[in-house]
């Protein structure tokens, strides 16, 4: 069996074979029905968009044919982590049915329930389906077991649902596949809040190492990606973005490509320009010989003086994550007080693809094949876009490029989609390598201060947090596409940031972002929901309009934050001379952030002592080593993770390698081990890249950093350290997040680990060797 | 455009395409193959690699015309899901990638290495894939899959 996994014709026969006997398709409700039919709090559905409305209907989650195989629809799609398999994982236990004979469909506003968006994937429980489709499987297996006691004259207490079928736990004789019982009719049921869900204990096929399905065709060359479709009568499109930030279109002119091979037509809308041509090496010819006049761009602040820029602005919006209203108090009356400052850079999502799309634009409806991880929301704003009623736009969802959050996914849908539009045939476009980087949604830059007080014993008796941070655009949406340039481009403006101070005060304890370190108790009204024991406490956050586009990037803000927190957290430990780890779990209360912490340390062998590491008995060759330790529970509810890396540093060149990496987590039942493992290994290394290489560079008006040599991430030939994991199964605990945690704590292990080994502490990223060089050297 | 022959995959092909076209473009868009993928378009992070002659060659910055009549093999050529070669067959067995997009630079490029040094180095492995991309971070599965492959060519020629 080779699993075409997108394969329209594939699911398309076994939808429309179901549609035809069944009737109409049933994907849309509104959010405030859907949560009271299943008893959730309207927030819970609807929350920016991130859940989407789902559906109350069985049929639109779960569809049997006669022959027994079932076809499942999910609004969340795969992102290159594994979700895909996880979910089929999710379908067969929960249906008890075997894993080959589920048909996964994903992500199709014309076939599968809005699921709003696939964010973190495998980092966000919902995105496991635990509410909705893992409940329609429960409700249709009850059904089915139902069915069957009507057609065997046996009550349902003497019934068990396996293998697809429903046999009498004594008489294994009487037994009727669920082919036989529905197959091709409709269930005509709502999900049952109340069907039985399987408890991780009864698992079989979730909890264990299911290899990823779509390996197969991937590795031979047979897996359709988004770049891999091809469309009858399709031409190929290529965008012409301005030179410089803040330029705007004076005027195209078309003669400059007059009569160039193929070439078919140049469309301007606004200031979007693009070219459209039989072929792609055409429309590449074209958009470069393509005269176009531009106005002068905007200067973006000097980078070397950025960070000052961005502290001392004194417009922003001010959001208090916690205040416990007696920090400066607490601080004034401490017996020693500590204080850092510590940056981040702009960082990009730089996909190994450049992002593409294929859209189909007709006078009076649109297809559009994206790898976006939003088909509802995009087909909202595509529609506003084209002019089109979002009922006549259908996003189907394909595989694209790893994403790790909003890349050019979205922004290419529009660019496919307003050329196709303009010359009414489906149109390819993929985006040239330096349009992706000099346009994308960066993750944002931070400048973070902190301030401790301790007491005499040197406990932390108050912490003090103040964030600067930056904004542009971002998601699209459901109602803003000039959040992404292309919308930008057509005339959107994008979601900017308004002014708010002061901060108004909390309503609950939400710390999403991790602007809260791990030690606080995050008291806010009655109820405690920080993982530690200081409770004089205030985590206050500024947010300026960005320069660039901004948007979530892997482990968006919690990264940020917990460099800063974790970081300094250690320069606390190392004043009092106190072992990182013990200083860390003295501060902690939430028990299974401290047995993270712990298993790690275990795991990795911690030698109980201060940092810096003394004397120079390590240091061979100039090159000194030390470990480091960090941890969160990330998005402050969703995975707990703790990290020992072990490094080298080069005392002469400053060139910092990582050896070791030691991680543990918890995250609830893990529904397939070595996907878990995989992600955890995943984001450690790409965690590496950022902390040691990445930055987002410009120079005056420009992006500097728009390719792999300007901006270079850790390529496979590039060092990488040994890694092993501990994973701390909770079968009955909910599930949470794996997949954005390891890379949320591996800047600041690595961080710790030079102090250790060097005695110096850099508080900039990246720990380039030039930058690890001067700190060690006294000279920043 | 002219009229140029191609030996893909052990197949003859013919297309008539302006001879500068990359051969990323002539694969993926004439010829209908989706194992070679554009990353970059400059050579630098191997998504587009294809093995021609015996060496790994970026697709998106090779004109068609310089491979006219050279045998070209992409990862499809390389084995099918129900035959796949021994070095696909060590990326499934290890589950050494995720989203799978570079997967052309990987295991085109490893597998040029090897069958030109059977015996490389892990230093000579690491060279050989300093411009390789991988960006989910699957470095440490990828550079394992190509050392079980290693191990097992060597264990058949000294049996």
């Amino acid at each position: 069996m080779t699993p075409l996994l997108t394969s329209d014709a594939q699911a398309a026969l076994s939808r429309r074979d179901f549609v035809k006997r069944t009737g109409a398709l049933i994907v849309a409700f509104s959010a405030a029905r859907v949560a009271t039919e299943l008893g959730l709090a309207p927030e819970s559905v609807s929350a920016q968009g991130i859940n989407g409305v789902g559906s109350p209907q069985l049929d639109s989650w779960i569809a049997i044919g006669a022959d027994g195989r079932v076809t499942a629809y999910t609004g969340k799609c795969e992102l290159g982590t594994g979700l895909y398999t996880a979910q089929l994982q999710l379908v067969a236990e929960e249906l008890s049915v075997p894993l080959d004979r589920v048909t996964l469909v994903q992500c199709d506003t014309s076939r599968t329930p809005d699921q709003g968006t696939t964010s973190g994937a495998q980092s966000h429980p919902t995105n496991f389906n635990h509410a909705n489709l893992a409940l329609a499987c429960a409700t249709a297996r009850e059904a089915l077991v139902e069915l069957a006691s009507k057609k065997l004259g046996v009550p349902t207490d003497q019934l068990t649902a396996a293998d697809g079928a429903v046999s009498h736990r004594s008489n294994g004789s009487q037994r009727v596949g669920y082919g036989e019982l529905i197959g091709g009719n409709r269930f005509n049921l709502q999900l049952d809040k109340n069907a039985r869900r399987k408890p991780a204990s009864e698992w079989k096929i979730l909890g264990t190492s299911v290899p990823r399905v779509d390996f197969p065709a991937i590795v031979t060359g047979r897996f359709e990606y988004v770049h891999n479709v091809r469309v009858p009568g399709m031409l190929h499109g290529r965008v012409v973005r301005p030179p410089a930030l803040g330029s705007t279109l004076v005027k195209v002119d078309d003669g400059s490509v007059q009569g160039m091979p193929g070439l078919v037509r140049v469309v301007v809308r606004k200031n979007f320009v693009g070219v459209v041509a039989d072929k792609a090496w055409q429309a590449e010819q074209a958009a470069r010989r393509l005269k176009v006049e531009w106005t002068a761009g905007r200067q973006v602040p000097d980078q070397r003086t950025y960070y000052q820029h961005l502290r001392s602005q004194s417009t922003t919006r001010q959001a208090l994550t916690v205040d416990s209203g007696d920090v400066d108090k607490m601080l004034a009356g401490a017996a020693k007080v500590l204080r850092s400052t510590y940056y981040h850079p702009f960082q990009m999502h730089a996909s190994v693809g450049t992002a593409c799309a294929v859209a189909d634009v007709q006078a009076t409806r649109a297809t559009i094949y994206s790898a976006t991880q939003a088909v509802w929301p995009l087909r909202n704003t595509m529609a506003t876009m084209l002019g089109l009623k979002p009922e006549d736009v259908r996003i189907a969802f394909r595989m694209g490029s790893g994403c790790y959050g909003v890349n050019g996914a979205d922004t290419v849908s529009y660019d496919a989609a307003l050329l196709s539009q303009a010359v009414g045939r489906p149109v390819r476009v993929w985006l040239s390598r330096q349009d992706e980087m000099a346009w994308e949604n960066y993750g944002p830059a931070f400048v973070i201060e902190q301030r401790v007080g301790l007491d005499a014993s040197g406990t932390i008796v108050a912490w003090d947090y103040e964030g600067w941070s930056i904004s542009l655009g971002g998601r699209p949406g459901y109602n803003a596409p000039g959040n992404v340039v292309t919308g930008y481009l057509a005339g959107f403006q994008p979601q900017g940031v308004m002014p708010r101070a002061p901060a108004p005060p909390p309503m609950n304890f939400d710390n999403g972002s991790n602007t809260a370190p791990s030690y606080i108790t995050g008291t806010v009204g009655n109820r405690s929901g920080g993982c530690g024991v200081v409770q004089s406490e205030r985590a206050l956050s500024h947010t300026i309009e960005s320069p660039f586009f901004t948007g979530p990037l892997r482990s968006p803000a919690r990264l940020q934050n917990t460099f800063a927190h974790e970081c300094f957290m250690d320069e606390i430990a190392a004043s009092l001379k106190a072992d990182p780890v013990e200083y860390r779990v003295r501060h902690l209360r939430d028990p299974r952030l401290r047995e993270v912490v712990t298993a790690a340390a275990q795991k990795a062998g911690w030698d109980r002592r201060p940092s810096p590491r003394n004397g120079n008995s390590t240091r061979r060759n100039g090159v000194a080593s030390g470990r480091g330790m960090a941890c969160v529970l990330y998005e402050g509810d969703n995975g707990y993770c703790a990290l020992v890396a072990d490094v080298d540093v080069n005392l002469s060149t400053g060139l910092v390698t990582v050896k070791r990496c030691v991680a543990a987590m918890d995250c609830g039942p893990i529904s397939n081990p070595d996907g878990v493992q995989n992600q955890m290994e995943g984001g450690i290394i790409h965690g590496i890249s950022r902390a040691l290489r990445e930055e987002v560079t410009w120079s005056g008006e420009r992006v500097t950093s728009i390719d792999w040599k300007t901006y270079r991430p850790w390529f496979l030939g590039d060092q990488v350290p040994v890694i092993e994991t501990v994973l701390i199964n909770r079968p009955d605990a909910e599930a949470m997040g794996a997949g954005e945690t390891t890379i949320t704590v591996t800047a600041a292990a690595i961080g710790n680990a030079i102090f250790d080994a060097t005695g110096v502490r850099v508080r900039q990223l990246p720990f380039t060797a030039e930058r690890v060089k001067a700190v060690i050297d006294g000279r920043s | 455009m002219s009229v140029i022959n191609l030996r893909v995959n052990g197949q003859a092909r013919t297309v008539d395409v302006d001879p500068a076209t990359p051969l990323l473009y002539v694969l993926t868009d004439d010829l209908a193959l989706n194992g070679p993928k554009f990353g970059c378009g400059l050579g630098q992070c191997g998504a587009c690699t294809v093995i021609v002659k015996g060496e790994a060659v970026r697709s998106c910055s090779t004109p068609v015309q310089a491979v006219a009549g050279a045998e070209i093999i992409t990862l499809e050529g390389l084995g099918s899901p129900e035959n796949l070669h021994p070095l696909q067959q060590a990326f499934i067995d290890g589950q050494a990638l995720q989203c799978g997009f570079c997967i052309s630079g990987v295991i085109m490029t490893a597998k040029t290495l090897l069958d030109r040094t059977p015996n490389a180095t892990d230093t000579q492995i690491r060279q050989a894939m300093s411009n390789v991309l991988c960006r989910c971070g699957a470095h440490v599965r990828m550079l394992a899959a190509i050392k079980k492959y290693q191990q097992q060519r060597q264990d058949r020629r000294t049996a």
